[in-house]
This record gives C-alpha cells, structure tokens and sequence, in this order.
C-alpha cells in the first residue's frame, strides 16, 4: 500500500492557500448531481453535512442515536482554542501550531496541523455568527481562559458545555438544510458496511435500527465522522452508543487504520464503584489546580481519611515530581495513580481510586473561595457519589477518554480508499500522540466546516465515476454479509450477555494496553483477546430477533469490532517500540520515569493494512518530517 | 437494595402495551437508575426473555437520549437531573417503581420505553437556528454581546432536547422546548434579523405535531434537568405578539429577491 | 397581518384568553367596588343603580358588548384550548405525580365551567330578575340583595361561586400575564403573592355581601 499524503509545497503558512487554489472545482450547476454520504452528526459530521448541503451537494446523513443532536461532541466540557490572540498575550496561528506538535510529543503531520491551527480563527467567527453563546466579559467582548498548560489564554467556552453549544450550532445549521430539504437525514441507522466498486467508496449498507432493514445507499463520495473507539476499554467518558463499526468496516474494506494505540487517558475521573458501572465521567481538570493528591502510606489502610494522620500519607505526586507537584501533566499523573493503586495503596471500596484532597485549600482560602472556584463540580461529584467534597476528600481514577488513532488520512482528508473521507476523531490526523485539551472541538468543526467541504470537490471533479445503482453485485454481497452476520448473532443463544464480553475485554484493554504497557503484557493480551473472540462467537446470547428494536444486537456487532480492533490496538502498541504521548511503554523510559522517543527510528505513523481474516495486518509507515519544529524532549521535572 | 419494577413493554409502534412487573435484587445504592435497568436486563436476557429497550446514551445528562417517567415523574423525583444522574440511594430500600415512557402524541412508542422524538428536531428545522452559511461570518468580536444578554442566551440554551417538558405538561405542550431556542437566539444580536420569522414559524410547526398549548402549570421547569425557567415562554409570547404586530414581513414576502 | 396564523396558534389563543380575561378581571373589580356601597345604606346603592341605568346606560350596554366579546372569546379559545390540549396525550400515564401544578392551575377548566354557570344563573338572577328565590322588585337593588341574600342557600351558591372565582383569578392573573409576554427584567416580580393578594381582595369584597346580608350585620 502506498501512503501518499499529498502535503502540497511551499513555506508551511502558504500551503492551504496554495492548496485550495490548486485542487479542482465543482461548477455551483453541477453540485447537486453528486451525492455525499455523511456518516455521523456530531461536530464533525454535522458541520460537514451542513456545509456541503449549504454549497449545493446532494447530501444523506446517518446517524445511530435518535437525532442528531446526540452526538457525543455534545458531552465536551472545557472548551475550544483558537489562536485569536484577543487577550494579546502573545498567542499566534504559529504558537498554536506549535503547542499542538509538541504537546502531541512529535506524532502528527506538520502541515494538517498549521492548516488546524489557521482554521482556528475561522471556526470561532463561524459559531458566533450561528448563535453560540461562548461567555463574554462585561463589556461585550469574548471571554477565555488558560487551559491544558497552554502558557496562553486562547481556550473560548461555553460555562461548562461548549462541546453542546457547537454541535447545536452545527445541528441547527444541518436541520436548515434538512428542513430546506438538501440534506436527507437518517436517525436511529447504524453503517454496517462500505462499499467499494472498482476500488472507489460508492455507497454504504446500513440497519434501520427500528425496523431492523438493512438497506444500500449509493453515493459519490463517503464522508466517516464517526467519532473515537476508546469504548474498546468498556469502561471510558465516551458515551454508551460511542463505537467503531464504521471504521473498522471501512477498514476491513481497505482504508488503513493509523496509530491504533494512541489513547488518551485523563487523569481526573470519577472512580468505578463496582461491577454493575456502565461509564465513567470526567471531573475537570482544574481541580488539581487546588487539590492535594494523596494514598495512605501503608498498604490495604481502611480507615476513613480524616482518621489517617499527615505523616502516614503519601501526597506521591508532591514527592515524585517536587516542581510541578500535583500539576503534573495528564499522563504522568494518571500513570502514578496507577502505580500506587498496584501498590495495594489504592482507596474506596474497590481499591482503584486516590484522594484529592482540598482540606488545605479550603484552610488555606476558606471554603466560599473553593466553592466560587468550584461549587459546580463539587456539586456534580456530590450527585453522583453521595460524598460532600468539602468534608470528605473526593475520590479520583484515570480513565479512557481520547483516542488520537484512526482511520489514516491524506491532506484532502481522503483514507486509502479514493472517495471515503475521515473527518474528527474518526481520522487520526492532527493530535499525534497525545491531544491537548480544548483542541478536539477545534479539529471536527475545522474538518467539517472547512476542510472537507472544499477538498472533496477536488476528489469529485478529478475523475468520472460510473453511474452505478444499489442492485450492483457489490452492494447485493455486503447486504447478505451482513444478513448472515445478524442470523449468526440470534442464533448462539450463549450462556453469557454480550455486556459481560465487553467488560471482559475492556478488562484485558486496561489491564495490558491501559496506562502504561509492556512488552510481556500485550503479548498476553495479544493471546486472551483471540481467545475472547472465540468464546463470544460461541457462547453470546443476543436476544429478541432482526426485524425490531434490538438494542442488544446492535451492542452485539459492535463489541464483535472492538474484539478484532482491540487485538490491532495491542500489536501497534507491541510494534511501537517507544514511549510516546498517550503510549507508555515501560520498557522506554528515562531514568526518571519519563517517557522516552525514539525519533531515529519511530517517527513514522503506524498505518496498518487488512490483509484478511486471520491474517496479520501489514504495517505501512508515512514517515514524519519536522520542518518548523524542532524534535525534542518533553520534560517536567 | 432491592426493588419492584413496574414497566411499560411495548413490543413496536401501535401494538398494545402493558406493565409488567420485575424484580431488581442486589442493586448497589451507588449505580444510576439506568444501570439498575442494565442489570434487570442483563437478568432478563440469561432467563431468555427479551430486555427493555430504552434510550441513553452519555450517561452523563447532557445528550438529553434518556427519558423515563419514573413514579409519574419525568425523569424521577429529584430536580434538575436526567434519568441518567439518577441514583438508586434516591428510592427507599424494597420500593415499588413504576416505568412508563413519554406520553406525547407528537412522541409516539417505538418500543417499550423508547419514543419517537424527531418532532423536536422538525420544530428546530422550521426556524430554531440563524441563518449563517460556512464562510462568510465577521470577526467574533465584531459584534459586541452584552454579557447578560449572552447569560441569558446560555441559559436558554443549555436545553437537551430530551422532551421531558412535553412529557410532564398536563397539556401535551412543547412549549418550553420550543420557547427556550426562541429564548436563546433572540437573546443575541446575530439571532435578530430572523427573529419574528422565527417565532411564528416554529410556533406554527410546534402545533403542527400535536403539541398542546401551555396553561403556566409549571411542570415543565420542574421536570426540566437543565431547570430552564418558563419565563422563556412569556418571552416566546411576547415576541409572537410582536411578530404578529410587524408587518414588514408580510410586504417583502412579495418580492423574490 | 397574519390574524388566521395568530388565531389559530395555541399561543394565539393564549393570548386572547389572557386579554380576555384581563378585561374580565377589570370588570369584576369594578363589580365589586359597586357591590361594596351596601354597606352605605339602601340609598347609596340605588342612586348608583340609577346612575347606570339611566345617565350612563350607553356606557353600560358598550361595556356590556365588550364583556359579552371577551366572555365568548374566552370560552371559545379555552373550549379549543382544551380540545387541543386532550388530544395531545391520547394514552394517559399509569401513575402521574404533578410536581408544580397547583389546585388553581388543575381546576381551570372545570372551575371555568363553574363559572360560566353561575354568570348565567347571575344575570337571571339579579339582571333580568327572571328567577326570583326570593319576590324582587325594578330599580330598589338593595331590597333586592338583602332579600336574596337572607336565603341560605342563596348565599350558599353564591359563596361557592365565588371560591371557584378566587382560584380561578389567582392561576388566570398569575399566567396572563405570562401569556402576554411579561417575564423577569420587565414589572419583576409580578409573581405569585401578587396574584394571591389580589384574588384573595376579590373574594373577600365578593364574599362579604352576602355573608354580612345573612348575618344580618347589613339589613
């Protein structure tokens, strides 16, 4: 397979500019002949969906949930950076550009990553223009705040719901278009295959999730804004329906799949409290701001924590990084929340959990100061665990809530396969190994909104497809596959719930491929994921029937992806022989405990190519150039 | 903790359906509403019977996919929180539960707990959004929002979508569903130059579907997990006065321009 | 513009309930000022009866065109109202536990109906004097009032009635002004104490009269 990024020449900050004048243009007469498949709604999708209706294409869009609404772009928090420099402090389309290389360790392709850091600008004119009510100072002018070790204040929100208030943006903008009658919308249909005709994405086979018909739309172009795969982990912030169907068919079709391992793990969750947890949920990251970390000294200590004095308590965070302390960054600190918790140091009732603690703060401040600062979330953890944060310290845990991989993209955001585009999380273009926060909004609304909506002009015009109908022989194929997928599903009628398989394997995910990985234990993993498949395609039972409302069936197919995607996750984790941003290999480290690259001989993305069922997927590596910035060491010691 | 559930099964759209009793035993105080219903399930589908089917989706009360009438109660007893935020600690060890879904018109049954909301969508579709194609906006700061005025905005806008207003109105009524998107972009300069067109055309398609009309009970803003307030509604009102009121509309309809 | 679109809109129809209503709600004070001079004497009252019946009769009869328009208007709306509002939930709920709704805003309706009634038993009653509990004569309306009113279950009905009043002004006077628009920032906070202060005024200067005739304490 040849990856051919198609990075146009030229100095980095001219070449979207010279791109856009270059790629091939549509006539306005002739946009409404093509028709795009857009597969998902949230920021992404939607935006995509909405602007290529705007310019004239014929547009179908798909979604699993039951509006579009619900994309799970709308459960992001904190907020979305753009390089306005409205708060002259210094920020720039360039020190943006930076951050985003160097905080995704040296990963990504320099020249998606300036085009992101440009559109930046765009996006934020766009929503305000649309009605988003990002907080503005007194005076009338937008607000922001610092976010994510950024050394500006670059980051625009939406009090605690800016993902929310940009996917109403786009949604509003795409039921324009729907009640307009441009876009075609499809709720509650889930993609179950891509078709490819004569090499060439044309079309997609879906379930009616109500009806249960599975049905064949033809299209020109394929457009996957699908969302991440972190439910690989089971357990993880993304929302229950989040998962990886679309892009593991596509890949099973021949797009590659690119640096699968890249997970991002956040630091401050809230802790699993036991068997029955179906979600983890976020708690900001500012609370470290004020929060002291800490776990008892002694193993297996069950006293309440206000009963364990100062001196047996171990504030590891304070003691293992004395200069950052308890701001240490994101991965680190999740990676030393393990350790002690495989300690036997861990707290609460599962053991998997450390305090973080604002007794001194409150001391220190008093308890109103605190609660300005964070009375919401305070709130939020009360609701949830039933335990008052001002008295009692709060109980955190690491959890999955990012993934950087995915489908493997050129500049145009096409994948391997001409005509299928990957837009947002689906793709894996912009974070290299390690996301910064506040930049995942800006991605999909830049890809949806900007990128994808001039590029797939330049793949429509450049060549003549076919007419081709969905009674073709490819189309009639992909159908009975799945027909057959779905008898085979109702007819195991297994002793164990396709949950308990899920939860299985999220247990391997986490246990070998979480936080920090090793050599011994992904090949473990490596060996129980098969293992796992096997007992499920025999012993799954997946009531009801195909011709309904089938919630377990539809978990069914795609916990059978996330067991083959786990099993890749694990060998690009294996193959990557280095330490990267969310990739901790513990074999790879400095002597401090810091991740160490291995920029002579892994600064490639991993693109890993279907070679078949039970054959070893082919690696195929886009080799990455630093032109601007300059390779380096992350360090904060 | 242990509980009786008392749940609306409904095999598909226009089929009968009826309560049917389970048993929930060994729920820890700790899991959500929603996880107590993944265990009745995952007890269900090892006896061979086929679980409930409900929405959720985030489970974190923001993508507004959860909708139970718990104990008569859209989204159960406690205010300002979806079925999700719900934690079995809320119910009294032993309890009875009754589960129904949405009972709107515009909302029919899918299946069992499972309605058809996509009327909400179609009232946003007739005019809940400001017209503002990709490419051209201005500078964000060229236009100045006062800061109330964006508060007020964010407030209207934090709705979810989830209909639990159309579920609790004694009347059938959408009204703060509707009455929060009118809120929430004509709070907001750039929502001004559509902004009666808005509000007669979503008012018209909200009664369109079969919502009824709003007589001021109240419910709404209490069943309502981002506690949007029904003075959006008043504001709703005001602004279908003024919409009526203005006639230049009406004029430039003429012209095609 | 647009009145079909406006009328045929539930908040159209809101609306017109709600100025309906309030033009009800202005007269009923009215009324009840009027009704209050019983308790100056015979004479007071009858001079006021005879200044409207004789010097402002046009008067009358135009505010007595206005009211019959805004009583129609008002049933008319609530009646199709209420037609719309039932079909909106054809399969009520098994268990329905109200939250917010009060006994003011649930008897509506019904309270509505109760009303409708005893304005037409009213007008028979004291206007056209075409049902007579007790013997009325033209033009002496305090004899009048203290005859009616020495009937129990005259003031019986007409204490009821006026409960039913009392509710139904404190939900309709709370939600009218909701209904026209009116929400915080703007008259903040005309709010429910107001309402209740007002419909309880209105209810007591009703109810007054005919329990004060019955006791005797006005003869």
């Amino acid at each position: 397979m040849e990856l051919r990024a198609r990075v146009p020449d030229g100095p980095i900050e001219k070449k979207w500019d010279k791109h856009r004048f270059e790629m091939k243009l549509v006539n306005p007469a002739n946009k409404r002949k093509f028709t795009i498949i857009v597969v998902g709604s949230g920021l992404a999708g939607g935006s995509g969906a909405a602007t290529l209706a705007e310019l004239g294409y014929n547009v179908k869009c798909f979604c699993f949930q039951d509006s579009p609404r619900r994309a799970h772009s709308i459960a992001a928090q904190g907020g979305i950076n753009a390089a306005k420099n409205y708060q002259n402090d210094g920020d720039s389309v360039y020190r943006l550009f930076y951050d985003t290389v160097k905080g995704g360790d040296f990963r990504s392709r320099e020249a998606n990553v300036y085009r992101l850091a440009q559109l930046s600008v765009n996006i934020i004119d766009q929503c305000v223009a649309q009605g988003v009510p990002f907080a503005r100072e007194y005076g009338g002018l937008l607000a922001n705040r610092s976010f994510g070790g950024a050394q500006v204040s670059r980051t625009f929100y939406a009090r605690g719901q800016t993902g929310q208030q940009l996917l109403l943006g786009a949604y509003q903008a795409l039921e324009r278009q729907i009640g307009k009658g441009t876009v075609r919308m499809y709720p509650r249909t889930e993609m179950l295959d891509l078709v490819v005709i004569d090499g060439v994405a044309r079309g997609i086979v879906t379930r009616n999730l109500i009806t249960g018909a599975i049905e064949s739309h033809t299209a020109d172009a394929v457009v996957l804004g699908t969302g991440g795969y972190g439910n690989v982990f089971y357990l993880s912030t993304n929302a229950k329906g989040s998962n990886a169907t679309a892009i593991w068919r596509a890949y099973k079709r021949g797009a590659a799949f690119a640096n699968p391992c890249y997970t991002q793990i956040h630091p401050t969750c809230i802790p699993k409290s036991g068997e029955y947890q179906s979600k983890l949920t976020l708690m900001s990251e500012s609370l470290r701001n004020d929060g002291r970390v800490w776990v008892p000294l002694a193993k297996g200590d069950k006293r309440p924590p206000n009963q364990i004095p100062g001196a047996e308590r171990d504030y590891y965070l304070e003691r293992m990084y004395p200069s950052f302390g308890n701001l240490a960054p994101r991965d680190i600190a999740s990676r030393a929340a393990k350790r002690v918790c495989d300690e036997g140091r861990g707290v609460g009732p599962t053991g998997l959990g450390v305090y973080l603690d604002f007794a001194s703060a409150i001391q220190r401040l008093g308890v109103e100061a605190i609660r300005e600062r964070y009375g919401n979330l305070f709130e939020m953890y009360q609701r949830i665990t039933d335990e008052n944060p001002y008295v009692v310290p709060m109980r955190i845990y690491p959890a999955v809530h990012y993934t950087m991989g995915g489908l493997w993209v050129d500049y145009n955001l096409m994948s391997t396969i001409p005509g299928l585009h990957v837009v947002g999380e689906a793709n894996f273009s912009d974070h290299g190994a390690n996301r910064l926060g506040a930049s995942a909004l800006m991605q999909g609304l830049a890809d949806g909104y900007y990128i994808i909506s001039n590029t797939i002009a330049d793949y429509l015009a450049s060549g003549k497809l076919p007419p081709v109908d969905a009674t073709h022989p490819a189309f009639r194929e992909a159908e009975a596959q799945i027909a057959s997928r779905t008898t085979r599903f109702l007819s195991i009628r297994g002793t164990r719930t396709v949950d308990s398989f899920h939860r299985e394997l999220g247990n391997i995910m986490w246990e070998y491929c979480g936080m920090s990985r090793n050599e011994e234990g992904l090949e473990t993993a490596l060996q129980l994921i098969p293992k796992l498949r096997e007992e499920f395609w025999r012993d799954v039972n997946v009531p009801g029937s195909a011709d309904t409302l089938n919630q377990a069936l539809e978990k069914a197919g795609r916990v059978a992806d996330f067991l083959e995607l786990g099993e890749l996750i694990c060998l690009d984790a294996l193959e990557r022989r280095e330490s990267c941003g969310g990739h901790f290999r513990e074999e790879y480290q400095t002597p401090d405990g810091e991740a160490l690259r291995d920029d002579e001989h892994f600064a490639y993305v991993a693109a890993w190519e279907y070679a078949g069922q039970g054959r070893r997927p082919i690696l195929n590596k886009e080799p990455l150039d630093f032109e601007y910035v300059h390779l380096a060491q992350r360090s904060y010691k | 903790m242990n509980f009786t559930l008392r749940v609306w099964r409904q095999a598909g759209p226009g089929t009968p359906g009826k309560m049917v009793e389970y048993k929930a035993t060994g729920i820890s105080p700790e899991a959500s509403f929603l996880e107590m219903m993944d265990v009745v399930n995952e007890q269900l589908t090892l006896k061979g019977e086929e679980p409930i089917a409900f929405d959720h989706d985030c489970r974190e009360g923001i993508c507004g996919s959860c909708a139970m009438m718990i104990d008569g109660m859209a989204h159960g007893p406690n205010k300002g929180t979806a079925t999700c935020q719900l934690h079995m600690r809320s119910f009294a060890d032993g309890a009875t539960i009754l589960v129904e879904p949405w009972r709107v018109r515009a909302f029919p049954v899918v299946k069992d707990l499972c309605v058809d909301r996509s009327a909400l969508d179609r009232i946003i579709a007739a005019g809940g959004f400001i017209t503002a194609a990709t490419g051209g906006a201005r500078d964000a700061n060229d236009i100045l929002v006062p800061k109330v005025a964006a508060d007020l905005a964010m407030d209207a806008a934090a709705c979810i979508g989830c209909g639990a207003c159309a579920a609790a109105c004694p009347n059938g009524s959408a009204s703060l569903f509707t009455a929060a998107k009118i809120t929430h972009l004509a709070e907001l300069p750039q929502g001004q130059p559509e902004r009666f067109r808005r509000v007669i055309a979503m008012v018209a398609h909200h009664d369109a579907e079969g919502f009824g009309g709003c007589t001021f009970h109240g419910e709404c803003q209490i069943a309502c997990p981002k506690e949007i307030s029904i003075d959006t509604i008043a504001h709703m009102n005001r602004d279908y006065m003024s919409a009526t009121a203005a006639s230049r509309e009406e004029k430039a309809a003429g012209g095609t321009g | 513009m647009r009145a079909p679109t406006f009328f045929a809109s539930t908040v159209g129809k809101k609306i017109v309930m709600a100025v309906s209503g309030l033009i009800m709600v202005g007269f009923v004070i009215l009324h009840m000022a009027g009704n209050l001079q019983v308790f100056e004497g015979a004479a007071r009252l009858n001079t006021y009866s005879a200044f409207l019946h004789g010097p402002a009769g046009e008067a009358l009869w135009l505010l007595r065109a206005i009211l019959i328009i805004a009583l129609i208007a008002h049933v008319v709306s609530a009646y199709q109202l209420t037609v719309i509002d039932r079909a909106a939930r054809p399969v009520p709920y098994v268990k329905r536990e109200l939250q917010a709704a009060t006994v003011a805003s649930r008897t509506m309706r019904i309270g509505g109906v109760v009303l409708l009634i005893f304005i037409v038993l009213h007008i028979l009653h004291f206007t056209t004097r075409t049902l007579q509990p007790a013997p009325l004569a033209e033009g002496d309306v305090y004899d009048n009032v203290i005859a009616s009113f020495r009937i129990w279950w005259v003031t019986l009905l007409y204490v009821i009635a006026m409960i039913a009043l009392a509710y139904h002004l404190y939900h309709g006077l709370w939600s009218s002004v909701r209904s026209l628009g009116v929400e915080r920032g703007r008259l903040n906070p005309f709010r429910r104490p107001v309402a209740i202060t007002l419909a309880f005024i209105i209810w007591a200067g009703f109810t007054i009269v005919p329990v004060a005739v019955y006791f005797h304490l006005v003869s």
